[in-house]
């Protein structure tokens, strides 16, 4: 069931979405005054492309059985989730306001929540893969064409489980679960190459038994071409997105330091400036 | 009926039956399932069998991720692996979202026996019992073991189930119903009152009885739902009976002997005597000497209530 190439009109829609989604972020994380501006920041244009393109989801009808799930296992990335979610329809954009505020829904780190969207617990990283797996053969045992789709933080993959979750994946030939990892190099103490290499990447995913698919993580034509493409039967598909920490505000790119820390009130004007969104 | 039987091997039975009754049921394993018993279900529903390797991690993982599907899951090896080493994920992916995992710990306690120490699970129960939204349940015997893996069914959060290698005493009949929260006296008496889990239970009786010559009536409970525990009955045998002997295979500290503790403390003060594990590791050796270096029998059980008598 190949999908028809995006058109124009669609890779500037998904665009827009993305930009809207950035905009959130730091909205959302000035407001809350702590949070992971970077690593949300470079998933934004994956995250348009997944659930404005890809995934088969309805924000009204959210425990919908056949939908397909999506699990972030860099769950310090909650604010690009809740952004999109928001985004999507699941819940009104001001409730993104309630970031990390005792009582909201939109927690520090996602708790699975199915009626706002949120489908796994994740925090502690080196986790969600895992989970992802368990879902997508729960899914081939109920026969359903749903998809699992993870994204990983390429920090997180220094962890062993995800490992053994790589390998049981292809093992169990969970050709219905689409990994995708933001390697945006730079984790909390800095390049991840010097933190604990990672590299060969691609290379790690292959000998694990994936079908690995590289793309620019910021070039949404690209994405969508990695998405669309047939995954091979058997496999689970790794999607190894090219990006940049921090990406679209240019005082937070390439930098390790804006990981964990919110822009402040004069930030977020200079970023709103950027985005083109209102201060 | 069979004098003497394995929990684990009542749980092998049990889960064979419920997977040929219902569709939703997946067991999981850590490369342990001749041991756990689990494999019996593997055999029979071999596409609703899932062996994690040794990868005890992605075990909880899958687990969480398949309940998160529906499916009522089972996911077992020993204690001492399906507790301490994954506890960060039972925290994060079963028991913060309450998913429906039932995470099986066979081969808990000492009686493991000859591996010695490294696989003697006698932290586990206090482990879990830690854990907000976390079931911890201990059976006493074979029956037991089945009825709480039938019961498990109705619960929707997490459930940790502890089973065991060695083949203890029957002491319930097919007639007897487990009900979560529930303790269970099995033997009455006014004297004093043994709170036990597990193979204590039949120890504890074994001591009652001796006792029972000697003109002491103890009353035994058998405390099978370590959490949610049945605090009511803890303080009607504190108010009755005026003491408490708690017997577990596990540390006195955190486990079955620190809840009963903590309910006496906070509800209604008597002397509290634990017997157990004494903050200190197991040993290797055949099951029943290690029960007789640790003090954990019966015999044990009748002395330390002579000497708390008196």
């Amino acid at each position: 069931m190949q999908k028809a190439t995006a058109t124009d009109l669609e890779i500037a829609d998904l665009k827009e979405k993305a930009r809207q989604i950035r905009i959130s972020i730091v909205k959302m994380l000035a407001e809350a005054g702590s949070g992971h501006p970077g690593g949300s920041l470079s998933a934004a244009d994956i995250m348009s492309v997944l659930y404005f393109r890809v995934m088969n989801h309805d924000p009204g009808n959210p425990l919908k059985p056949d939908r397909d799930r999506f699990v972030l296992s860099k769950g310090h990335a909650a604010p690009v989730l809740y952004a999109t979610l928001a985004e999507a329809g699941y819940f009104p954009k001001s409730e993104l306001l309630s970031l990390r505020k005792l009582g909201s829904f939109l927690r520090g780190h996602p708790l699975t929540d199915l009626e706002h969207g949120i489908e796994a617990t994740t925090g502690s990283l080196g986790q969600g893969l895992s989970f992802a797996v368990g879902a997508a053969l729960g899914l081939k045992l109920d026969r359903s064409a749903a998809r699992v789709f993870c994204l990983m933080g390429d920090g997180e993959i220094q962890s062993g489980q995800i490992w053994e979750a790589a390998m049981s994946a292809a093992h169990y030939k969970a050709d219905n679960l689409i990994g995708i990892l933001d390697r945006n190099r730079l984790q909390i103490d800095g390049d991840t190459e010097k933190v604990m290499a990672l590299d060969p990447v691609a290379d790690k995913w292959t000998a694990f038994g994936w079908h690995v698919v590289e793309a620019d993580g910021h070039d949404t034509k690209a994405l969508c071409a990695a998405f669309d493409a047939p995954p091979v039967p058997g496999k689970p598909t790794l999607i190894l997105a090219d990006t940049v920490k921090g990406k679209g505000v240019s005082f937070m790119e390439g930098k390790a330091s804006f990981h964990g820390v919110a822009p402040s009130r004069d930030e977020e004007t200079q970023a709103m400036a950027e985005l083109g969104g209102d201060a | 009926m069979a004098d003497k039987q394995a929990t684990r091997d009542a749980y092998g039975i049990a889960l064979q039956r419920i997977g040929n009754q219902r569709d939703d049921i997946v067991v999981l394993d850590a490369d342990l399932s001749g041991s756990t018993r689990s494999k019996k279900f593997g055999a029979e529903h071999p596409d609703k069998f899932f062996n994690a390797g040794i990868a005890e991690q992605n075990m909880i993982g899958l687990a969480a991720g398949f309940a998160s599907t529906g499916k009522t899951v089972f996911a077992s090896t020993f204690s001492m692996f399906i507790t301490g080493r994954v506890y960060d994920q039972i925290r994060q992916n079963l028991a913060r979202p309450r998913a429906k995992v039932r995470v099986v710990g066979s081969h808990g306690g000492i009686t493991v026996g000859e591996d010695g120490p490294s696989h003697q699970a006698c932290e586990d129960v206090g482990l879990m019992r830690l854990l907000p939204n976390m079931q911890v349940w201990v059976p006493a015997d074979g029956p037991e073991t089945e009825r709480m893996v039938e019961a498990s069914l109705d619960i929707d959060g997490p459930v940790f189930i502890r089973t065991g290698r060695a083949k203890c005493a029957i002491i319930h009949d097919e007639n007897y119903k487990f009900i979560p929260g529930k303790g269970e006296i099995v033997r009455d008496g006014a004297d004093l009152t043994f709170i036990a889990m597990g193979i204590m239970v039949g120890a504890c009786l074994e001591a009652a009885e001796t006792l029972a010559a000697e003109g002491v009536n103890a009353r035994v409970v058998n405390m099978a739902s370590v959490k949610p525990m049945d605090a009511d009955l803890v303080v009607r045998c504190a108010k009755e009976t005026g003491r408490i002997i708690t017997a577990e295979e596990h540390s006195i500290v955190g486990g079955l002997g620190g809840a009963v503790a903590e309910i006496c403390g906070e509800q209604c003060p008597v002397p509290v005597m634990r017997l157990g594990m004494r903050d200190e590791f197991g040993r290797t050796g055949p099951a029943g000497e290690l029960l007789e270096y640790f003090h954990l029998t019966a015999a044990d059980m009748a002395q330390a209530a002579r000497g708390f008598l008196k």
